[in-house]
Parts: structure tokens; sequence; C-alpha cells
């Protein structure tokens, strides 16, 4: 036995532990439960509920299992008559300022305190004072507060000083007065404030758009993969007679831990927005009227045909919502091939596609997520990293706090809460970064900013250069990305992407790119990407699940150059007066909650969910759509069974291509680079049709009214 | 940590922040943390008896701390009044030794001398009546009350009007 081991016995059976285990882990790994409302294995030991007093030999008095450390030759009792005992008079002291409202308590059927009071709540108190009452506070659009129902355990407050990295909620006042609070009239405005929900054991905080809507056990639960944004993060749906009424995360250590962001637990509220489209709608002469499948895809059939004959098939654009699925990237990039046109493309936001050949054929995170956790150095460049990945900002906040040197090269300064290594504010992004290349092969004009990163990266055993959302849409990316990847080969760090979008690794390797097709592969002619499609006023475009309004780099231009095509056929969730005013036919298709799907993720995970919720009036999983369309145009092998076949079919051309963030172009695009520009910062509720239509996240203190739908600077 | 780049709007008194970086020196680097309860005893003396929400930002923002983590402190300490009080605060000790040597009547005459109830300030914001938790440690000279922070100990209902008189 080595000496980082112990011997113990719980209920009487000879296991060993680590040094400094708690009682609890150990009893946890032997899957002996003991009950439990303050500890949760991600934050640190409050041991302030005292339901998991255990019986320890010799011990005077019993022992919290979550607050007592392991020693060589303790005998633990988890169930003895004293454990026991000690577990159920805490139960009666838990109880005695408890409401008796489990029936008109949203928790009811999934408390853990109702579930807990089964087996070691008395039948009827012994106490017949009067029951303490806390007043509710508001503390936001997304999260209800019923305050006389804590059990005051603190999970709440430990999540937002720990995980959260700034505490908003607190325990004011003392004794039989203290209750869980924010500051005098404030809100909790984290990014992953929601997940108090799910850490609090009892009735006290719950989902606010939720709320009466209904009881857990009515409820299927259907696992979903977030489409918000590259995390991929998993989660469940909770489904009502095919209507999903609430999402809340599904544990996957390597992917979200037990976390998710708000935005993807709250953007579902956006599913059911009043301008869902119910019916295939057709516009003839400036009029919309409801029209049939049938009638709406002939119709869309009909009129590509028409263009590609007499205006030629370069004519015809196809926008797709990076947010898509694997299978729809699929077929929409066939669908193209069908067309004859090459002009198709995912990366919305971006405006700068001159080094797009040097592109990998997915860009990357560079390292699984968990490995962020481990990082000791990374300069992120262009990233108001909160806002675009919640989550993998949460794993880069653990790097820092357990002292990694992380920087900053950002047109801005966001605020990051944890401790920030050296913070370079430019909207040149090139220019900076020249400086720090510069820096790094030996030159003597580096200030002390750029000494400590440039030293940081170079001292790091595991370094990396994060490339942000802000960069990739920045006009100079060919240059910040050839600075990048040689300040990444000086310093000996990895380079990696965070892909701007849910799926927008899915979207290279099925080749929704003008240059190339599935998997990499460069094709003979190049088509027009995203920008110079909408700044070509071409005759026809297709849409696949965007706004290009919003989901646009230039979204008014985008708008204008919609509005001046002889054809716009939508394929979307959502029909806005906007979009009425450009599109000729809208083709209603299932959300991400009902559709069937594979999303990739930043590390190149493939994930595939079955359709959770039922599609809203006629609309069908868009797969199914793209389908239909491949057909009526009379192109071969579109007659797939199942998304499966689609996903498997586009897995077999891809083979095996691993992940490689190698930078093989050429770094002249580093001289050419310059110029401040302009870099798009698109506020954190604000990226995608669904997200910008949930009612409780637009309510945010983020999202005041006044903020316009893309911030400049 | 300095006066010069916090407390940009002024709100803490050059002496309050004298005062709370003497705190801060005590304990080491990054635990300013601690000198919490000194800053809020500072800012509360600052403000003639009470804090407010200015303050306890304003001490938040001078200690880096999240502003409910001053709460939090603020509302614990019974010492510390979170809503406006008179400006001179009377406890009356209510503990054994007192209570057995009439604290009772004691109470009973400020009451009727303020008009007012234990707990409450008199409507000229001069006086208030703090209900007192603990035992004040002056059990030999019981009864006795403190009034800012200043023991009068042997009282008599004579005594109690003779030391409000002498008060502005």
């Amino acid at each position: 036995m080595s000496e980082d081991f112990v011997n113990i016995e719980i209920d009487g059976v000879p296991t060993t532990a680590r040094k400094g285990q708690m009682i609890i882990q150990v009893t946890d790994e032997q899957r002996v439960y003991v009950p439990r409302f303050c500890y949760h294995e991600k934050l640190t030991v409050a041991a302030n509920c005292r339901m998991c007093l255990v019986e320890v030999e010799n011990a005077p008095k019993p022992l919290p299992a979550c607050a007592t450390p392991v020693a060589d030759g303790m005998k633990v009792f988890t169930r003895s008559e004293y454990a026991r005992g000690a577990q159920k008079a805490v139960m009666e002291f838990l109880l005695i300022n408890h409401p008796l409202d489990c029936p008109i308590c949203d928790q009811g059927g999934e408390c853990e305190l109702q579930d807990l009071a089964m087996g070691y709540g008395k039948d009827s108190s012994r106490f017949t004072e009067r029951k303490r009452v806390v007043k509710d506070k508001n503390i936001g659009p997304l999260i209800s507060t019923d305050m006389t129902r804590c059990i005051q355990c603190t999970r709440c407050t430990r999540f937002t000083e720990e995980i959260a990295g700034f505490q908003e909620l607190g325990t004011i006042g003392r004794g039989e007065t203290m209750q869980i609070s924010t500051y005098i009239g404030k809100t909790v405005d984290h990014e992953l404030s929601g997940n108090v929900i799910d850490l609090c054991p009892v009735g006290a905080l719950n989902n606010k758009p939720f709320r009466f809507r209904a009881r857990s056990w009515e409820m299927q639960q259907v696992p979903l993969v977030s489409p918000h944004d590259c995390t991929g993060a998993n989660l469940f749906g909770h489904v009502l007679r095919g209507k999903l009424l609430r999402v809340v995360p599904r544990t996957n250590e390597a992917i979200n831990e037990t976390w998710i962001s708000d935005r993807d637990r709250y953007a579902c509220y956006g599913i059911y927005a009043s301008d869902r489209v119910e019916q295939p709608l057709v516009k003839s002469k400036g009029e919309w009227r409801e029209a049939s499948w049938e009638d709406a895809l002939a119709r869309a059939a009909a009129g590509l045909k028409k263009i590609s004959t007499e205006k030629g098939p370069g004519q015809i654009g196809m926008l797709a919502s990076p947010n898509s699925t694997l299978e729809e990237f699929h077929l929409y990039s066939r669908l193209a091939d069908g067309l004859g046109t090459k002009n198709i493309d995912h990366r919305l936001r971006q405006t700068d596609f001159s080094d797009q050949d040097a592109d990998p054929v997915y860009p990357w995170l560079g390292t699984d997520i968990a490995g962020l956790e481990k990082l000791d150095a990374a300069l992120i460049v262009g990233s108001n990293l909160r806002n675009e990945v919640p989550l993998l900002a949460h794993r880069i906040r653990k790097a820092a706090v357990a002292g990694a040197g992380i920087s900053f090269l950002n047109p801005r300064e966001y605020r990051y809460l944890f401790p920030v290594a050296a913070y370079l504010v430019a909207n040149d992004l090139a220019g900076e970064l020249a400086a720090l290349v510069a820096a790094a092969e030996g030159g003597k004009s580096a200030n002390a900013e750029q000494r400590k990163i440039i030293a940081s990266l170079n001292d790091g055993t595991a370094g990396m250069i994060l490339l942000g959302h802000l960069a990739q849409r920045h006009p100079a990316w060919a240059g910040i990305r050839a600075l990048a990847a040689k300040l990444a080969g000086l310093t000996g760090v990895s380079l990696g992407y965070i892909p701007d979008g849910g799926n927008a690794v899915a979207g290279c390797l099925a080749g929704v790119l003008p240059h190339r097709d599935a998997g990499g592969k460069s094709t003979a002619d190049a088509g027009l990407d995203a920008h110079a499609m909408l700044a070509s006023n071409l005759s026809a475009y297709l849409l696949l699940g965007c706004e290009p309004e919003f989901d646009c780099a230039n979204g008014e231009a985008a708008r204008k150059s919609l509005a001046a095509a002889d054809l716009v056929v939508a394929i979307g969730s959502f029909a806005s007066d906007t979009m009425k005013e450009y599109a000729d036919v809208i083709l209603p298709i299932g959300s991400y909650a009902e559709s069937p799907g594979t999303y990739v993720n930043a590390e190149g995970r493939w994930q595939s969910v079955t359709a959770a919720a039922a599609p809203v009036g006629q609309s069908r999983p868009a797969w199914k759509v793209l389908r239909v369309l491949g057909n009526l145009l009379d192109l071969d092998g579109f007659d797939y069974q199942d998304s499966q076949q689609v996903r498997d079919e586009l897995a077999e051309i891809l083979g095996q291509i691993g992940p490689d963030n190698a930078y093989h172009g050429d770094y002249e695009h580093a001289d050419a680079a310059g110029g401040a520009g302009e870099a798009h910062d698109v506020p954190m509720y604000r990226t995608d049709a669904i997200v910008r239509r949930s009612r409780p996240l637009q309510e945010t203190e983020q999202e005041s009214p006044a903020s316009p739908a893309v911030v400049s600077f | 940590m300095g006066a010069d780049s916090k407390n940009q709007d002024g709100i803490l008194s050059a002496h309050v922040c004298l005062e709370i970086d003497r705190w801060v020196a005590k304990f080491p680097e990054g635990k300013q943390r601690s000198a919490l309860i000194g800053a809020l005893q500072a800012a509360q003396h600052q403000n003639k008896g009470f804090l407010n929400d200015e303050l306890m930002a304003a001490v938040a923002d001078y200690l880096d701390l999240p502003v409910i983590q001053v709460y939090e402190v603020a509302t614990f300490y019974s010492m510390f009044e979170t809503k406006a009080v008179g400006r001179h605060s009377i406890s009356v000790c209510t503990n054994i030794s007192c209570m057995l040597n009439g604290c009772d009547r004691i109470v009973d005459h400020l009451e009727k001398k303020l008009g007012i109830r234990t707990g409450e300030s008199t409507a000229d914001g001069k006086f208030y009546l703090k209900q007192e938790e603990e035992c004040l440690a002056a059990c030999d000279g019981a009864p006795m009350m403190m009034i800012d922070h200043v023991y009068y100990e042997n009282l008599s209902p004579d005594k109690v009007d003779s030391i409000l008189d002498g008060l502005e």
C-alpha cells in the first residue's frame, strides 16, 4: 500500500481511499449513498446542512461525511441506527421552517428535500410554532425565487463565487432571519447563472419561464445538443405532448461538466415565437399566402431551375446558418453541386476571405475542451470569450485560477472574472500581433505587456494561441491568422480556433464552402463567399436557417441584396417582417429540438441526437425538405431513408480526416495586414434566430432594448 | 490599493480611506477582505451611525470585493445598521445581571421619555434605541447602557435623564 492511500471500512466493507479524501467522496465512489444537501462535488465544502452525518467508530459524536477526511483504520457506518438517528434529527430541523407547499412547487417530483424527506422525515411535525416567512426577490427574468423554501445550503452562493467567478448571491442576516439574497436591488446576470436552479436542492430557485408549466413526472426527457455555440453542450429537453418546455444540462465531464450556459438553457423559449412559420408560404404579386408543401417546393424548384437556365447557375447564392446540422450541411452542399453553383457558405460573419485556401480542413480548438483547463499559458486574440463560448470561458477560468498566464489581445477590454496576465487593447489586432512577433524574434522595442506575453508563452509547457470570433470576423483576418501562426511557431505553442457558430466545424467538413468540397478537397472554380455573394447582387438566394439581416457581417447590405434579388427561398423556422419583404418562398423547418442531426463541436467531436419535440404545424426537419428539393430538381442520389444515412454517407466521404491547425498559408499576408478595420461583436443573446426570439434572454440586463443588434467599434 | 485609484466619486472621506488603508496593511496582500469589518465601522462612523447602499458599494469598490460580500457582513453583525437610525445609538444591556438589577425599568423609562419602542429612532433623528443582543460585560455596574460606544453604569431613571440631556 503506497503512502497516498489509507485503509478504511464503510458499513463493514473494507476499502482503500486516497489521503485527504472526504468520507462522502469515498462513499460516492463505493456507491453507498449518504444523504446530502449542501455538498456538491464541484463546489467547496460548506458542511452547513448536516444531513450527511455518519457514525465513525470511536468518534464522540456523529460526523459530517462531506467535511471529515478519511484516516487509516477509520470505520464508517452510514446506515447504523446511530447514523440514521442523526440524519433523521437533521431532517426534522430542516423541515421546521420549510413550507409544505409541494403541490404548488415546481420542484415537486424532482426535489432532493422531498425525496430525502420520504426516507428520513417523520409523518408529522412536533413543532407547533409559526414557520419563518421570507420575502421573494426579483433576481432577474431567468430565475424565479420562493425564498421561504430555502434551507440555506448555500450551494447557489458558492456557485456564483467559485464557478461563475463573481459572487452575486450571498447570505444576509443571521440566525433565523438569515436568507439568500442579491445585493439591494440587483439581479443575477452571469451567463452561467441558470445553473443555480439545478444546484438548488429545494424549490427556492427555479426556472422562471418554466414556472407552473408542467410537473416533472409528466414530461419526457430527451437528449439534445446545444446548437448555440461551438461547445456542443449536452442537454436534456423536457417535452410535454410534443412541446419542448425546458432544457436542463446532461452531464458530460468531457464537454460541459454539469453546467450549461443561460443561452443553452433559455434559448428554447424562442422556438415557439409568434413569427414561427407553421405552413409553407409563397408570395404571389406581393401577397403572402399559405401553400401546400407540393406547391411551395415546386415553386422553389421551378424558380431555381429558371434562374439557372436563364442566367446561369452562378447567379444562385446559398447561405446556411453555422448552427445547421451536419446532415443539413451535407445535403445543402450536394444541392449546390446539383444546381451547378459553388456560391455556398456558412461563414456568415466573416469578412476577409483572402487567405481561405490556407484554412485547415476544419479550424478547431487545437485541444480537447478539458485540455483548456490544463493550459499554463495562452494568448487569446479577438474574443469576447464569456459571450462567445461561456463554457469554454469557464474552463479557461479554471486554468487561470490554477495559475496559468492567460493574456488577451482585443479591440476593447472585456471583464473576465479571473486573473489576466496581460491585456493588449487595439482595434488593429494585426499590428499588435506584428509587434508581438517582433518581440518574440528578439526585438528590443517591446513594451512590458508584450514582453510579459512572450515570456509566458515561451515558458509554458502547455501553451496556446486561441483565435476568437472577433479575430475571425476582422477585416484583416488573413494577416491576423498568419501572424498568430508565426507567433505560435516562434514561441512553440499550438494554434487554436474558436469556431464561429454552433456547428461550423460540420459546415467545413461537409463542404458548405465556396472553395472546397466535402472533406476539404479544393474545387477547381471557387464560388463566391458569403460576403461576396451578398455584395454582388445575385438573382437568387437560398437561405438555410439564417436571417442574413442579423446573421451576416453587414446586415443592412445583406437585406438590400436580398430585396433586390428575383428569387429568395428561405428554409427556416421563422418569418420576420423583414424576411417577408425579401423572400418569395418560405419553407418551414423544425428547430434544433425538432430535427434529428449531428453536431460537431470545437474539438471535432461528433454528437448525434434524435428529434425531441414534434415539429410545429406543417414544418418538417430540414434534411427532409432538402431531400425533396433535390428530388424535384431531378438530382441523383437524393433518396435517403433517414438522416442517419445522410450522416453515414458523409462520414464515408470524409474517411479519416484528423484535426490539424497547422498553417500552410503564406506569411506575406502578414505584411499586407494592417488597418484598424471593424470587428463585429454580436451581443450574447443576438447570435441566432432562436436566441433572438427568446423573451427571457431578451429581458436580461445584457439585452436592454436600446442595444443594437450588432455592436461595432 | 490607494485612495488615488479607488473612491473616485469621493463617497468615502479621506479619513475613512486612511483608516481602511490602515486595516488593509495589517493583512497579507490579496487578503483585503479581512479588512472589511474595520472598513465598515469607519464608513458607518462617517455617516453618523448607519450604512447605506452608496457607502457599502463604495467600500466594496475600495476593497475590490463583490458588493454582496459587504452586504453579508453588514447585515450579519448587529453593530452595523443598514437602515437610517438616529445619531446617538443607545443600547441598554438586558442580559442576566442587568435584568436582575432592574434594566426593564430603564428600558421602560427610555421608551416613555423618547416616545419610541426599542429598535426605533426618534423623529428628530437624534436618538436610536437599539435592540442590544449580547451582554455588554459590565455586570459590576448593572444596570448599564452604552451610548455611542461609551458605557454608563449604575443607572437610575434620573441618571438616564441627565445623561440624555447632556447629549447634543
